[in-house]
């Protein structure tokens, strides 16, 4: 029997799917509903200091979709949370009460003085939450005012407003990172060095989602006018990844704890992002798509992956796939793959042909003995993948490894051994 | 039941896609290098550009890149067997037997631009060249506008009231329903230079020789105006009909429960016309249709979507019968004796066997050829249609033919659009050298 249970921070949860602060976890009722439903934690939408900030009075999202509207990024111009920080707490408080069993992290984010961030914590600590977590990410609005992604970006902020939680909390501290940054290393290593026992990622990223041509307004578009939004959902996914594996094998960095947030939409999707080094992860777009009801899918889905694969708990798999993300100069130059196209799948659409002759290498036919057939030139591929990428029929064309003989492009004879860039006689670095 | 039999006549067989729908179609395709579809095309339609540009929202620039090909685009979404054509061709069909609703996405697009009531085509400057062109249907209106479009005077002459040929007369009330023919017509006639004029035919109001007289070239796309009988039926019987007539007459009558077709009704032949007569006769209330073909049901020249529309509309489909005799009874058809037929190697032979069904009505829809008028000429014939080559030259070197009239023709609208489309072309070179 597999166990889903998750120990993040000594913050337990029966499973690693939390709500993200956001919409979701912003009232009692929303969070009732996701604890009755079955979601393993929440991070409560992000707090701030009374007089409570207000939002616009108009759209707050604005959509990219697939041709039949399926939601593939969506963006918000919302704000912290719009209800007074009392209200905020009381709920908290009676929640964490009701379901001691579900994990329970505060969002905050208040200007970077000392004395704010030591009055808010103190509050938090009093409602019986888990932990905090500090918005330096939100790349709207409050950025404007400096906070958010405003802190985020100044790798010295982090640090300080981390060390400032850590003296006046005994709860664990999670740092929110903005990917809105060069290079995310900075802002995790700083997190660290401020003392924060986590770091989660990533935050919205910042996106101007679409322009009504007719009005000339960017979208969501507030009386005519529109501000750049956070961008999030299943488009971003790949970015958040990418960050989660650079903190995950920064050696700095290497053993703080990730929550992975950015796009997870299925089970798959957490399980890639634990394997790249999240220890949980956090949803929010996907749910509300879809509503709550898909924790069902989640749970069971991970669950199911986890006993085909042999894994038997979370901790099983979680990092796996970290050592296995390497600098490119560090990839084996005598791996050699060329593409195979499989005939009894193919359906003749020729997409591998045309993107290979346009925009490649010329490595896949368009007929052979005048009929209509692709087939690929081995003396031309260079194992690219565009074709696999393009091609509409699963499985149909595949890359495969040549172990041994002549690599018809070079003809050169395969070579078992490893060999990478920083010996190769073209390197001006190398040491030939 | 009967009323609800009867709203079928006169309402759409497949309901036009909504513009969401269209968005989801559409990027089912996977627009394909050097597509199949466009080679089964007859007009050769760029279709993965067009549905292309369905799906990114530019159904103007869709509607153009069908009509630059088939002016006759929306016709022809409505009445083309794609299954057979264009959807056969589909790749989708390889992996999940489901090819992209091409016609559909067609009708989406081609309808967009019709409801802007303006065509994206203009008359080219002037030639002072003329051309007449023998029949306005499918045929004869692309080549007339082809050739407007090179800036030719046109004049187009049609024995009918009205122009479109079988689109107006000879296709089935569902397939174009609210007046679509004659809006199609307006639509192509608009860009200018085109006049068209009516009740005049072929070898009665004029002859192929004044007009070559009279005209820089000709263009015949007379269809074929004489419908065939099997000999059997010589003078009036009130109750046998040609099924193009019955047809024709249920198109034009204003109220469609005005035509009546009696209890039983036998339709003879195989072909679209044969379905069109027999799925309008269930339609105005007939309980008892059938389709008598004297081959094999795979051998029918209608589609195997005509065919299930038939069978799913109550129709009952019977084969390997060939006609001996329509049975009078005081002068009136009481029913048809039939042989049964079998096949020997590659010829049809009849079993000497007969049955006889009783009916109230009879429909021939055994093809048509080409009218004695249109025969004497003299231009060269094969096989009793007029002989022309692959640019729809006739032996005379002033004049072309295209359509069902044409030994290319293939019984098919599109067929015919893509002849007038050649001959124009053609045309137009040769006027130009």
């Amino acid at each position: 029997m597999v166990d889903l249970s998750s120990n993040f921070l000594g913050i337990s949860s029966p499973n690693p799917f939390w709500l993200a602060s956001a919409p979701p976890t912003d009232k009692e009722i929303n969070v009732v509903r996701a604890f009755e439903a079955g979601w393993g934690g929440v991070v409560w939408k992000t707090l701030g200091e009374d007089p409570h900030i207000v939002n616009v009075n108009g759209p707050r999202y604005g959509a990219v979709y697939s041709s039949d509207r399926k939601l593939i990024g969506l963006n918000n111009i919302e704000l912290i949370t719009d209800r007074p920080l009392q209200t905020n707490l009381d709920e908290i408080k009676r929640v964490k009460r009701d379901w001691p069993d579900r994990a329970m992290v505060v969002s905050l984010m208040v200007p970077c003085e000392e004395n704010n961030w030591k009055d808010i914590v103190k509050k938090v600590e009093d409602t019986g939450a888990d932990g905090l977590e500090l918005n330096f990410g939100c790349p709207h609005g409050m950025s404007e005012r400096g906070m958010g992604s405003a802190v985020g970006q100044v790798p010295e902020y982090i640090q300080m407003v981390a060390a400032w939680c850590k003296q006046h909390s005994s709860l664990p501290v999670i740092v929110k990172l903005t990917p809105n940054i060069t290079d995310i290393r900075f802002p995790a290593r700083a997190a660290q060095a401020g003392g924060a026992d986590a770091v989660s990622l990533i935050n919205t990223i910042s996106s101007i989602v679409s322009v009504n041509l007719d009005t000339m307004s960017p979208e969501p578009s507030i009386d005519g006018w529109g501000s750049h939004g956070g961008y999030c959902g299943p488009a971003v996914k790949p970015i958040a990844m990418n960050m989660v594996a650079e903190i995950a094998r920064d050696p700095e960095t290497a053993e703080l704890p990730i929550s992975g947030i950015g796009g997870i939409t299925t089970w798959r999707d957490a399980a890639e992002f634990m394997s790249l080094g999240a220890s949980n992860v956090q949803v929010c777009t996907a749910a509300m798509t879809y509503g709550f009801k898909i924790i069902d899918e989640l749970t069971t889905g991970l669950a199911n992956w986890m006993e085909e694969a042999g894994y038997n708990k979370l901790d099983d798999f979680i990092g796996r796939a970290t050592p296995n993300v390497k600098d490119w100069q560090n990839l084996n130059l005598n791996y050699i793959a060329k593409a195979k196209i499989d005939q009894d799948l193919c359906i003749s659409c020729g997409r591998c042909h045309i993107v290979c002759e346009d925009t490649s290498h010329q490595a896949i036919t368009s007929s052979v003995n005048g009929a209509r057939r692709f087939e690929v030139i081995d003396e031309e591929c260079v194992g690219c993948n565009l074709c696999v990428s393009v091609c509409p029929v699963e499985n149909c064309i595949t890359m495969e490894q040549q172990t041994s003989g002549v690599d018809a492009r070079t003809g050169k004879p395969i070579n078992a051994n490893y060999e990478n860039w920083t010996t190769h006689p073209n390197n001006p670095a190398s040491a030939g | 039941m009967q009323s609800e039999l009867i709203q079928k006549l006169t309402t759409d067989l497949h309901k036009p896609l909504s513009a969401h729908e269209a968005l989801v179609e559409s990027d089912r395709c996977y627009f394909c290098h050097d597509a199949p579809c466009i080679t089964a095309c007859p007009t050769g339609i760029d279709i993965p550009l067009f549905i292309r540009q369905i799906n990114t929202q530019n159904p103007l620039g869709s509607a153009k890149t069908i009509f630059d090909e088939n002016i006759f685009g929306g016709m022809c979404a409505r009445v083309c067997p794609t299954e057979t054509l264009c959807e056969q061709a589909c790749v989708r069909n390889t992996a999940e037997e489901k090819p992209v609703k091409i016609g559909e996405l067609q009708r989406f697009a081609t309808d967009t631009q019709m409801q802007t009531g303006k065509q994206p085509y203009s008359r080219g400057p002037a030639t002072n060249q003329s051309v007449a062109v023998v029949g306005a249907g499918p045929a004869g209106l692309s080549c007339a506008h082809r050739l407007a479009l090179k800036g030719h005077k046109v004049t187009v002459f049609d024995g009918l009231e009205k122009s479109g040929g079988l689109n107006e007369y000879g296709i089935a009330t569902y397939k174009t329903i609210d007046d679509f023919a004659q809006h199609e017509v307006e639509y192509i006639l608009s860009i200018g230079g085109i006049e068209v004029q009516h009740g005049k035919t072929l070898g009665k109001d004029f002859t192929l020789d004044s007009l070559k007289q009279d005209f820089d070239a000709v263009f015949l796309g007379i269809g074929l105006g004489n419908v065939n009988n099997a000999g059997l039926i010589s003078g009036d019987v009130s109750n046998v009909e040609n099924a193009v007539e019955f047809i024709a007459r249920l198109r034009q009558a204003q109220n469609k429960a005005d035509v009546s077709v009696g209890r039983r009704v036998i339709v003879i032949g195989g072909g679209m016309t044969a379905i069109d007569a027999a799925v309008q006769s269930r339609f105005l209330g007939a309980e008892d249709v059938s389709v008598i073909y004297r081959r094999s049901q795979s051998q029918m020249n209608a589609s195997d979507y005509e065919q299930s529309l038939a069978q799913t509309s109550g129709v009952l489909l019977r084969t390997h019968l060939q006609p001996r005799q329509i049975v009078l009874n005081n002068g009136v058809a009481s029913g048809v004796e039939f042989e049964y037929t079998r096949t020997d190697g590659d010829s049809l032979v009849g079993t000497g066997e007969t049955v006889t069904y009783e009916c109230d009505t009879v429909l021939l829809a055994i093809g048509q050829s080409l009218a004695e008028q249109a025969q004497q000429n003299g231009i060269t014939l094969s096989a009793n249609r007029i002989q022309v080559d692959d640019q729809q030259r006739t032996s005379d070197a002033n004049v072309w033919a295209g359509g069902d009239c044409a030994s290319n023709g293939e019984d098919l609208t599109v067929a015919a659009v893509q002849a007038g489309k050649l001959a124009a072309e053609s045309i137009h070179a040769t006027l130009s050298s």
